[in-house]
């Protein structure tokens, strides 16, 4: 065993567990009309409203499949290196819900549109795994029962029913609820990259299915448990360790791990059994007889693959070769399409390591203390980029640089216009530095004396001289001049 | 007035586009027989107030010599097509009161092209049944009579509605559908004609669904002209529906030409069928007889897999079934039985609405499709179809029609069978076959059983090819030359 | 028999019917001789067959991804036993 793995073990009373985990991620299609009928997919409408008659199963109604939503899975499964299946079969999975108005969830069960493939996860301390893919396929969202609204009866609104998901399905790789957390983290990235999901797991657009068992290390693996509908990252992390720990302790102390559904407690953070689904199960799949297999060519699949954007992987790669950034930095700027575009801009008229600090540094910082995102930056690239060049030109340090950008910051400005309206910029007048620096050795003999004694109080009379320049003095005139008149060397 | 009602649908829509009569003098007398043959049970809903109105509709688009093909014809509709604002039932208690807010594609083309419906027609409940009686509203009495009985019979189903009020003359053709069947052993009871067109010939959309993969549309009519010009109405590409076949719609009436010199006519041996009665087998060779005098060749040919017909059908279509109809859950629409909680309200519901033909086959079809019998029940019935479609496929690279009986008796009495589902299943021998391999086929009147009730032939064509079984069909009518009527005993 | 009375109870729950004690042994009898009927299909040598997945040879046919549909909450919940402020009325689910 390597000594990450051996990290990621848990301990408990009889000696080291390994947890093991595979998930199962529902991520909504970015399509703007259903799977298989013409109304909304957007989110928020009123009860019902975006609702049609198909997905409300009236009498004879019946679905026809949405393009885009075919289109999007094929674009999806390339993105994961994936296996496109040109003729996979929709299912009908059988069984009673309110919010199932159909009676059966119409997904792909034994031919899905998508076979196997793979993801490569970024651990902390820029460790890669990679983590296998099962499958993925198409299925229909269910509504959604609201059972707070009155003392004895539950609401159903039928909105999301019939919008269109895929199911991705992992192998059981992941050993740690990092690995598995990083796992959801890439996914989204890579899904928003492609633009077949929006990725919010506040609205519902992403949830996992989490399965977790545990083994000792080497032993087979453990009976599973399946923690469902799990909707944030943060909560991934929170019901892996509870629901490893939960049954780590029941296994040592003597029991047995059931195989069952349950369902992670946002408030209590603990998983609990869910009781109305103890009954056993029997979905009754069989091919869904209003539809068709679902088949296309190998064509349309190449159509596809040539519009594909760059992904995180190869983008991480190309920062690092191009732009000659750490590992690390180029997997922060590539972690968001957005940030990775906002980098990219900045850096094509500007230094591009300067810009991947400054992206990383002051602007996240500001962003994240303003609670905003990089879409609602009040600055932009190109300002940025300016920013960055005034340093690289010598018109402000970047002390004052630092200055500027929290105006810029404020007021949304140009960095060149802040500048030139506070007289920010960098004095490189010799004539200038120099009588303020007389002005700073006349004003104290004392120190003056010092130095000669210890050199590195040169710092001293620099950051004197810059105070009354207001910063604006180019620092490396200042430390040659000073160096000169006290007669000390500048390079200490 | 009631001269009429003896106009076939061709010479009462000549005579109205020739202003000789008008709708609403053609529908007042429908509407007047339909009102008068209650005893016969085959309307479950008239709607004379609105067969007037639109009765007066076509009269005025007819005054401007405007007016569709089927303009200002009166027709019954059978109670699975949903109509707008017009209780649609499926003939099922669980559908009580169900009002739909839309109207299936079908019966909207049938409006379109002028048609004026009398009301909705009486079906086995979800059409599940060959004699009309498992209908919620009561069995349906065949208008016809065995020579000195006065035996109450059954006209056939599922579309008993249809067929008993066509033979009555209470409506001038009606719609039905057919699973199994139930277009042409109702029409082979009633003496009438009836079409199950090549599956995905008529949209389905809007049509309460027993088996998606066999149900068809199709008319039930007095003459094979007639069948003719309501199948063109009925017919067509809809984008609503994924099975529905984007072909052009020929002209059928235009097929009638009465010249089937030449044509290959083949006699499947296995539908010989052991205990079958000689008037049949006599009926059957007088056909091949007719038929060979109007200048077809005969062939003998072989369809192996006949015999497994039935017990195929007899999986396949209640495993969809009991999916189809999970969607009767008493939340959205029908019948509520309101229970201790959610499971307690769908299992109440259900007991009470559907009646005890529906469950058993919801039952069955929950059997075979559930885990562990799937392979072996489901996936063993549809690989026998693969078998039946492979036999007609060889056939008919050696003749263009076939020839059988279409029931394997005359009308039985209401009651008779009600007991024993396996006998009354055996009713669709000669039927199934055709749907299960998605196959257009034709039933016409083509004699008398000794006592004096009317006997079918079937005819069954290649996928897509109606015209050469209606130019058959007209052959076989003209020298049949049947024009036996029932007594109206029924008449109030 | 191929049917039991228990699987009459456990077939029945997943269809979601209620089905009475006297109703039990007279479905078992029914569903058997039915089953029992289509046992003959095993007669039939499919080994190499296909299961039959459409009598129609197409592909599935697609749509545009353009709203046609919604904003009809009246129609949707119009037959509803239990509608309330445009929601389906059900009894309390419990999870």
């Amino acid at each position: 065993m390597t000594q990450e793995a051996a990290s990621k073990l848990i301990e408990g009373a009889t000696g080291a567990w390994e947890v093991v985990i595979g998930l199962e991620v529902h991520a909504q299609i970015s399509s703007n009309a259903k799977l298989f009928s013409g109304a909304s997919t957007e989110f928020g409408a009123e009860q019902n409203q975006n609702v049609s008659l198909v997905d409300a199963a009236m009498p004879g109604m019946l679905p026809v499949i949405n393009k885009k939503c075919v289109e999007q899975a094929v674009r999806t499964g390339l993105g994961l290196k994936a296996q496109i299946n040109l003729r996979s079969v929709f299912d009908r999975k059988n069984y009673f819900y309110p919010d199932l108005p159909q009676g059966y969830q119409i997904s792909q069960y034994k031919h899905p549109i998508v076979g196997e493939g793979e993801v490569l996860i970024d651990l902390p301390g820029g460790e890669m795994k990679t983590v296998g893919i099962e499958r993925l396929h198409m299925e229909q969202d269910a509504g959604k029962s609201v059972h707070d609204q009155h003392p004895s009866m539950s609401f159903v609104d039928l909105n999301r029913s019939g919008v269109a998901l895929m199911e991705i399905v992992t192998k059981p790789d992941m050993r740690s609820s990092e690995e598995a957390q990083a796992f959801v983290r890439k996914l989204r990235a890579i899904l928003r990259y492609l633009g077949t999901c929006d990725g919010n797991m506040e609205q519902g657009s992403m949830r996992a299915d989490v399965n977790v068992s545990v083994r000792k290390p080497g032993d087979e693996f453990g009976t599973r448990c399946e923690i469902k509908n799990v909707n944030s990252i943060r909560f991934v992390g929170l019901a892996i360790e509870y629901e490893a720990r939960r049954q780590i302790d029941l296994i040592e102390d003597g029991g047995t791990v059931d195989q069952e559904t349950r369902l992670f407690d946002i408030k209590t953070g603990k998983t609990r059994s869910m009781r109305s689904k103890e009954e056993a199960h029997d979905y009754r799949y069989f091919p869904d007889p209003d539809l068709l297999p679902l088949v296309f060519s190998q064509e349309w699949v190449d159509e596809i693959a040539k519009d594909l954007p760059e992904l995180p992987d190869e983008k991480r790669e190309r920062f690092i070769r191009e732009y000659a950034l750490s590992p690390y930095d180029a997997s922060v700027l590539v972690s968001e399409k957005a940030i990775a575009s906002f980098y990219e801009e900045v850096a094509e008229t500007s230094d591009p390591k300067a810009a991947a600090n400054w992206v990383t540094g002051d602007f996240f910082g500001a962003l994240n203390k303003a609670g905003l995102t990089i879409e609602s930056s009040p600055v932009s690239a190109k300002q940025l980029s300016e920013l960055i060049k005034l340093i690289q030109d010598g018109t402000i340090s970047g002390r004052i640089a630092k200055e500027v950008f929290e105006l810029m910051f404020d007021s949304g400005d140009d960095p060149a216009k802040i500048v030139e309206e506070k007289g920010l910029r960098q004095v490189t007048d010799t004539g200038a530095i120099e009588k303020a620096v007389d002005e700073v050795i006349a004003a104290n003999p004392d120190k003056v004396e010092q130095v000669k004694e210890k050199p590195k109080m040169i710092g001293w009379f620099v950051g004197q001289v810059m105070k009354s320049t207001s910063g604006k003095a180019n620092p490396q005139t200042v430390n040659e001049l000073l160096a000169e008149k006290l007669g000390v060397s500048s390079d200490n | 007035m009631t001269d009429l009602t003896k106009l076939t649908l061709a010479e009462a829509r000549d005579k109205l586009k020739a202003k000789e009569i008008t709708s609403s003098e053609l529908t007042g007398a429908y509407i007047k027989e339909m009102e008068g043959a209650r005893a016969l049970n085959a309307y479950v809903l008239e709607t004379a107030e609105k067969a007037a109105e639109m009765a007066k509709a076509s009269d005025a688009r007819l005054q401007k010599g405007e007016g569709g093909p089927l303009e200002g014809i009166p027709l019954g509709i059978k109670d699975l097509f949903c109509t707008e604002g017009v209780r649609t039932t499926a003939c099922s208690h669980i559908l009580d009161g169900f009002t739909p807010t839309y109207e299936s594609t079908v019966t909207s083309q049938l409006w379109r092209d002028g048609a004026v419906m009398l009301g909705k027609l009486n079906n086995d409940e979800f059409a599940m049944g060959s004699s009309n009686e498992t209908s919620y509203y009561g069995a349906v009495t065949n208008p016809w009579k065995g020579k000195g009985e006065d035996k109450a019979l059954v006209p056939g189903g599922s579309s008993g509605g249809s067929s008993a009020a066509v033979a009555a003359r209470t409506a001038l053709a009606a719609t039905a559908t057919d699973t199994g069947g139930s277009i042409r052993q109702p029409a082979a009871f009633t003496g009438t004609v009836g079409i199950k067109p090549t599956y995905g010939r008529c949209s389905r959309w809007g049509i309460v669904a027993f088996a998606s993969s066999l149900d068809q549309a199709g008319p039930i009519t007095r003459t094979v002209k007639d069948a003719a010009i309501m199948l063109k109405s009925m017919s067509g590409h809809d984008p609503k529906d994924s099975t529905s076949v984007n072909q052009p719609v020929p002209d059928f009436e235009k097929a009638l030409t009465g010249d089937i010199k030449g044509l290959k006519v083949g006699i499947p041996r296995e539908y010989r069928v052991e205990g079958m009665p000689e008037e049949i087998e006599k009926l059957w060779a007088q056909g091949i007889d007719w038929l060979k005098a109007a200048g077809a060749e005969i062939v003998d040919v072989s369809l192996p897999h006949t015999k497994y017909a039935l017990p195929a059908y007899y999986i396949v279509a209640p495993a969809e079934a009991s999916s189809n109809l999970a969607r009767y859950d008493g939340v959205r629409y029908g019948l509520r039985v309101e229970g201790n909680d959610i499971t307690d309200m769908y299992e109440k519901t259900r007991a009470a609405g559907f009646g005890a033909e529906v469950k058993r086959r919801v039952l069955i079809g929950t059997y075979v499709l559930s885990a562990g019998y799937y392979d072996a029940y489901y996936i063993k019935a549809q690989k026998i179809r693969t078998l039946i479609a492979q036999d007609f496929k060889q056939a008919y690279e050696k003749v263009d029609v076939l020839l059988t009986p279409t029931a394997p008796s005359d009308a039985f009495g209401i009651g008779e069978k009600t007991d024993d589902p396996l006998s009354m299943y055996l009713n669709d021998v000669f039927t199934v076959t055709v749907n299960l391999a998605g196959l257009p086929g034709i039933s016409l009147p083509a004699g008398l059983s000794t006592r004096g009730l009317p006997l079918g032939l079937q005819l069954i064509g290649r996928a897509f090819d109606e015209e050469t079984l209606l130019r058959t069909a007209g052959v076989l009518e003209e020298a049949a030359g049947f024009n036996a009527e029932p007594d109206a005993w029924w008449r109030a | 028999m191929s049917v039991d009375q228990n699987t009459v109870r456990h077939i029945a729950r997943l269809a979601r019917i209620a089905v009475t004690d006297e109703e039990v042994a007279p479905l078992a009898k029914e569903l058997s001789s039915i089953l029992d009927w289509v046992e003959q299909l095993g007669e039939v040598n499919t080994d190499n067959v296909e299961p039959m997945a459409s009598v129609e040879n197409l592909a599935l046919p697609m749509r545009e991804d353009v709203v046609t549909d919604g904003n009809i909450q009246d129609q949707v919940t119009k037959n509803a036993p239990g509608a309330d402020d445009g929601f389906f009325a059900v009894p309390k689910v419990v999870e």
